[in-house]
C-alpha cells in the first residue's frame, strides 16, 4: 500500500512570478564557481588568471580534505580570481569558449564497477561536491558510508522550479546516476516525489531506489523533512543527499566520460518581465539571464529562493547548489506609522493583518524587514510553521549560549539552516534565526572533529 | 509626510555617537520608528519578511484592554453617584471616572517608560515596546483612588526589579503588572484591600465592598446579582470588574492569535473544576458558591485572559501552556476559598505560576530530549 506522509505544519507562501515552463538556451560568456558555496571549504588554487581550462579541469581543492577537487564547467580562460576581505577566495571566473570540451573520464557501467573507483572518479571529475552530508550540510566524506542517501524529487519553497522539468526525458541518464549512488551506500536510496504533483516517470520509474510520496506545505519538500520522517539521524549517524540534476551529470560521467553539469535554472520573482527556464551550466552568470528581462527599481538579485537563496547582483553567478534565480523589489523605504494603520495587501501569517482573510492572494514582496529586532517575546508562533518533533525556539536559545550538550540533546544533527527559515520569515523579533543555526552547526561541527 | 521625513533626516545625525545629542539616541530611535517602520533590508537569510514586528503586537494587545478600560472609567464615576444615592447620566458617569483614571494611566506611562527608555540608552538598545502594555495594564488592576505617588513607586519598582535587572523585555520571570499591584498590596496594604478603597471617594456609611470582599466575610446576602457581577456593575479594581468586556478582549486577541487560547482555555477550565471540587466538599458557605460565579468575580477573568497570557512569563512549549493555566486557574479559587489574608487568588496564582513555568518547561523539554536518546538507543541496540 502506499504511503503518503502528510506534512501539516509549514507554510506556503504564494509570490508573483513562477516560471513558465518553457526552456530558452541561455549565452552565458562567463561562468563563477563561488568558495563560500561550500560550507567549511578551505580553498586552495590550483590555476591561475590566464590559465586555459577544459569542463572538469581543477580549480581549487579543498585544504583539509585535498582529494576533493572542485573543477569548471566549461572550457575556456580563468579571467578572475575574486578575493575579499583578508584575501579571502570569492569567486573563480571562467570565460567560455563556447566550444564546451571537457577533459575525458573514461565512460564506465557502474554496476561494475567498484565503489573505490566510482567515489574517485567522482572526486577527479569535480562532481563529488555535488555529495553533500547531514549532519552540517557540508560535502560528503569520501572515507565515510552513509546509512541511507536522500534524493528530494520536488522543491516546495516560493516559486520553486519544476524537477519534473528538469529530469523530463532522461530517464537512462538519471538511472546511470542512481546506479552509481547505489554504489556508496550498502543502506537504502530513498527518493522523495510530491504525492500529487510528481509525474514524471524518471522518478516514478526509478529503480534502486524506495520511493516515498509527501504532500504538505513548505518545508514538505526539506531533505531535512524527508530524512525526520524515513530515517531520523541520531548522534554518529551520517546520512547523504543529492539533488536530481546533479544525479543526471554523474550519470552523464559514467555514460559518455565527459563532465556536463547542462542544467535547467528557473529565473522566477515579480520583478521579471518573462520569468521562464533557461538551459545552461552550473555557475552561470545571470547577466543575460536579466537583461531586459526585470523591471526598473532597486532590486534584489537572488541565487536560490526567497528564504534561503544567496544575495548577488545582476552580474553575479548562479550558486553550486541552486537551480533558481528570484528577483524582487528591494524595500529601502519609510513607512508612516506602517505598523500602526490597518495595512491592507501586507503580507503577515499573524492575523493582525487582513491578509489572512484571503488565502489565494499571490504578494509581490519586497525586502523590507518591518521592523526592529527585539528580544524573543511571543512563543507558539514557530512550532506552526516546523514540521519536526522539536522544540525551535529552545534550541535556538541553546544555540545562542552555546550549550553544545543542550544543542545535540535538542535534535540540532536533524535539521539545517534552511529549516528554520520560515520561523525567521514569520519571526516578530525580526532576528536572524537562519545565521543563528548556522553558525550553531558549525560550532558543532568544529566541537565534534 | 515628506517633511516630516526630511526632518527627521536632518536631526538623525545629532543623535548619533558624536553628535551633540548622542544620549538620547535611543530615544530619538524610539520616537522615529514611532512615527516611521525603518529602511532596513535584509542582509542575511530569508529575503522577505512578515509584516509584523513587535510594535504591531504590542498595539493590538493595548486595543484589546480599550473596552474594558473605557467602562472601567464609567464604572468609577457610576459606583462614586451610587454611593450617594445618585444616578446622573452616562457621559458625567465616565468623566468623573475619567478624571480618576487619566492620572493613573499618566503616571504609569511616564514612570514606567521614563525608566525604560534611561536603561536602554544606558545598555545602548532600542527602547522595547513591551511596557506599551504593562502601562495600560497597570491601571486597570488597581483601585481608582490609589494615592499616585504609591503607584509611581510600584511602577519604578515593578519595572526597574521585575524586567530591567533580569535584563528588559523578554527576560523577565515575573509579570511587570502583577509585580507593581503586588508591591502595593504588600506595601500599602490599607489602600489595597478592605472595603473602603473600591469606589473613588464614596459616602463613608456606604458599604463599598467587592463580592470577593463579602465572600469572604460570608456575607452572601446582599451579594450582587450574577448579572451584575457579569457586565461589571460592581465595585472593585478599575479594569476588572466586567467580565463581558474582557472576554470580546479576549475574543480580539484569540482572533488576531496575540495570545494563546491554550493558556485561556485551561485557566478557566482549572478554575472551574477547583469551584466544582469546593461545590462538592461543601464544608462552609463559600465553598458551595457556584463554580461559574467564581468566573465573573473579582480578577479571575482579567488574569486569565491578560496577564495569565503574557507570552514571557508563562510556559512557553505548546504542552506546558495547558499545565500553566491549568494550575493558575486552580490555585486561584484555592487561595480565595482558602487563605482569609487574601480575598483575590489571582495576582498570587500567576505570580507562583510565572516562577513554576520554567520548570513546567524544563520538563516537557526533558521528555522530548528522552525520546530522542530512546530512539538513538534502540538504534545502537539494532
Amino acid at each position: 500500500m502506499l504511503t503518503v506522509f502528510n506534512i501539516k505544519k509549514g507554510l506556503d507562501i504564494r509570490l508573483l512570478g513562477d516560471a513558465e515552463k518553457t526552456i530558452s538556451g541561455l549565452d552565458s560568456r562567463l561562468f563563477g564557481i563561488k568558495p563560500t558555496d561550500f560550507i567549511g571549504c578551505f580553498p586552495k588554487m590550483l590555476v591561475k588568471e590566464g590559465d586555459e581550462v577544459k569542463a572538469g579541469s581543477p580549480l581549487f581543492f579543498d585544504k583539509y580534505r585535498e582529494e576533493i577537487l572542485f573543477t569548471s564547467p566549461v572550457s575556456g580562460k580563468i579571467t578572475t580570481i575574486r578575493r575579499g576581505a583578508k584575501r579571502k577566495l570569492l569567486e573563480v571566473i571562467i570565460e567560455s569558449d563556447k566550444k564546451h570540451e571537457s577533459l575525458d573520464f573514461g565512460t564506465s557501467n557502474p554496476v561494475n564497477t567498484d565503489r573505490e573507483a566510482i567515489i574517485d572518479k567522482l572526486l577527479k571529475s569535480g562532481l563529488w561536491p555535488a555529495i553533500r552530508q547531514r549532519p552540517y550540510s557540508v560535502i560528503a566524506n569520501p572515507k565515510d558510508e552513509p546509512k541511507a542517501i536522500f534524493i528530494p524529487a520536488f522543491d516546495s519553497s516560493p516559486l520553486a522550479p519544476d524537477f519534473d522539468l528538469m529530469v523530463h526525458g532522461q530517464g537512462e541518464t538519471f538511472q546511470a546516476g542512481l546506479d552509481v549512488l547505489a554504489k556508496l551506500t550498502t543502506g537504502k536510496i530513498f527518493l522523495n516525489v510530491h504525492a500529487e504533483k510528481t509525474k514524471s516517470k524518471v522518478f516514478l520509474n526509478a529503480k534502486k531506489v524506495e520511493i516515498n510520496h509527501f504532500r504538505g506545505p513548505h518545508p514538505s519538500g526539506n531533505v531535512s523533512v524527508h530524512i525526520s520522517r524515513l530515517s531520523p539521524i541520531n548522534k554518529g549517524e551520517l546520512v547523504w543527499y543529492v539533488y536530481p540534476q546533479d544525479i543526471l551529470a554523474i550519470g552523464r560521467l559514467f555514460l559518455t566520460g565527459k563532465h556536463d553539469t547542462s542544467r535547467l535554472v528557473a529565473l522566477t520573482g515579480s520583478e521579471t518581465k518573462h520569468p521562464r527556464y533557461f538551459k545552461t551550466f552550473t555557475g552561470a552568470s545571470v547577466v543575460n539571464m536579466v537583461k531586459d528581462n526585470v523591471e526598473t527599481g532597486d532590486l534584489r538579485y537572488i541565487s536560490g529562493n526567497v528564504l534561503t537563496g544567496d544575495k548577488i547582483d545582476n552580474s553575479g553567478f548562479v550558486g553550486f547548489y541552486h537551480t533558481q534565480v528570484t528577483v524582487i523589489p528591494e524595500g529601502n523605504y519609510y513607512e508612516l506609522f506602517g505598523w500602526a494603520l490597518p495595512g491592507f495587501g501586507k503580507f503577515s501569517v499573524s492575523h493582525t493583518y487582513p491578509a489572512f482573510l484571503n488565502h489565494s492572494k499571490k504578494y509581490r514582496l519586497d525586502t523590507n524587514l518591518h521592523g526592529g529586532e527585539r528580544a524573543y517575546v511571543m512563543t507558539g508562533m514557530f512550532e506552526k510553521v516546523f514540521p519536526f518533533d522539536i522544540y525551535p525556539l529552545q534550541l535556538i536559545k541553546a544555540i545562542l549560549v552555546e550549550d553544545i550538550d543542550l544543542m545535540e540533546n535538542l535534535g540540532i544533527y536533524e535539521i539545517d539552516s534552511e529549516d528554520f527559515a520560515l520561523c525567521e520569515v514569520i519571526d516578530t523579533s525580526k532576528t536572524e534565526i537562519q545565521e543563528i543555526v548556522r553558525n550553531g552547526l558549525e560550532l558543532m561541527r568544529k566541537e565534534m572533529s | 509626510m515628506k517633511a516630516l521625513r526630511k526632518f527627521l533626516d536632518k536631526q538623525k545625525p545629532h543623535f548619533k555617537p558624536g553628535g551633540k545629542f548622542e544620549k538620547l539616541e535611543s530615544s530619538f530611535d524610539a520616537f522615529e520608528t514611532f512615527l516611521f517602520v525603518p529602511n532596513t533590508v535584509t542582509h542575511s537569510g530569508a529575503h522577505i519578511r512578515d509584516a509584523i514586528d513587535m510594535k504591531r503586537t504590542m498595539i493590538f494587545v493595548v486595543l484589546a484592554v480599550v473596552p474594558t478600560l473605557l467602562f472601567g472609567m464609567w464604572n468609577v464615576g457610576y459606583e462614586h453617584y451610587l454611593s450617594f444615592g445618585q444616578h446622573p447620566d452616562v457621559l458625567t458617569n465616565f468623566l468623573y471616572g475619567l478624571g480618576k483614571v487619566l492620572p493613573i494611566i499618566i503616571v504609569s506611562y511616564g514612570v514606567g517608560l521614563g525608566i525604560e527608555f534611561l536603561f536602554a540608552q544606558i545598555r545602548h538598545h532600542e527602547v522595547n515596546e513591551g511596557y506599551l502594555v504593562t502601562g495600560i495594564l497597570i491601571p486597570l488592576i488597581v483601585p481608582p483612588d490609589i494615592p499616585l505617588w504609591e503607584l509611581a513607586i510600584a511602577v519604578a519598582f515593578a519595572v526597574i526589579f521585575a524586567k530591567e535587572v533580569f535584563g528588559g523585555t523578554g527576560m523577565n520571570v515575573f509579570n511587570p503588572a502583577l509585580t507593581a499591584r503586588a508591591f502595593l498590596f504588600f506595601a500599602y496594604p490599607g489602600n489595597m484591600s478592605g472595603e473602603k478603597v473600591w469606589i473613588a471617594d464614596k459616602l463613608d456609611s456606604f458599604s463599598g465592598a467587592t463580592p470577593l470582599g463579602q465572600a469572604m466575610i460570608g456575607n452572601f446576602h446582599n451579594f450582587p446579582s450574577p448579572h451584575d457581577m457579569f457586565f461589571g456593575f460592581i465595585p472593585g479594581s478599575v479594569g476588572e470588574t466586567s467580565t463581558f468586556l474582557i472576554l470580546i478582549g479576549g475574543l480580539f486577541l484569540l482572533i488576531t492569535g496575540i495570545a494563546s487560547w491554550r493558556i485561556m482555555l485551561s485557566v478557566f477550565a482549572g478554575g472551574l473544576l477547583m469551584g466544582f471540587i469546593f461545590n462538592l466538599w461543601g464544608a462552609n458557605q463559600y465553598m458551595e458558591l457556584p463554580a461559574w460565579e467564581h468566573m465573573i468575580m473579582g480578577g479571575f477573568a482579567f488574569g486569565a485572559v491578560f496577564m495569565a497570557t503574557d507570552p514571557v512569563t508563562s510556559a512557553q512549549t505548546t504542552k506546558g501552556k495547558y499545565y500553566y493555566g491549568f494550575l493558575i486557574g486552580m490555585l486561584a479559587i484555592l487561595i480565595r476559598v482558602f487563605n482569609p489574608a487574601y480575598p483575590e487568588g489571582m495576582m498570587l496564582a500567576i505570580l507562583l505560576m510565572n516562577v513554576f513555568a520554567p520548570l513546567i518547561d524544563h520538563i516537557i523539554v526533558k521528555s522530548n530530549i528522552k525520546k530522542r536518546l530512546k530512539r538513538a538507543k534502540v538504534v545502537l541496540a539494532e
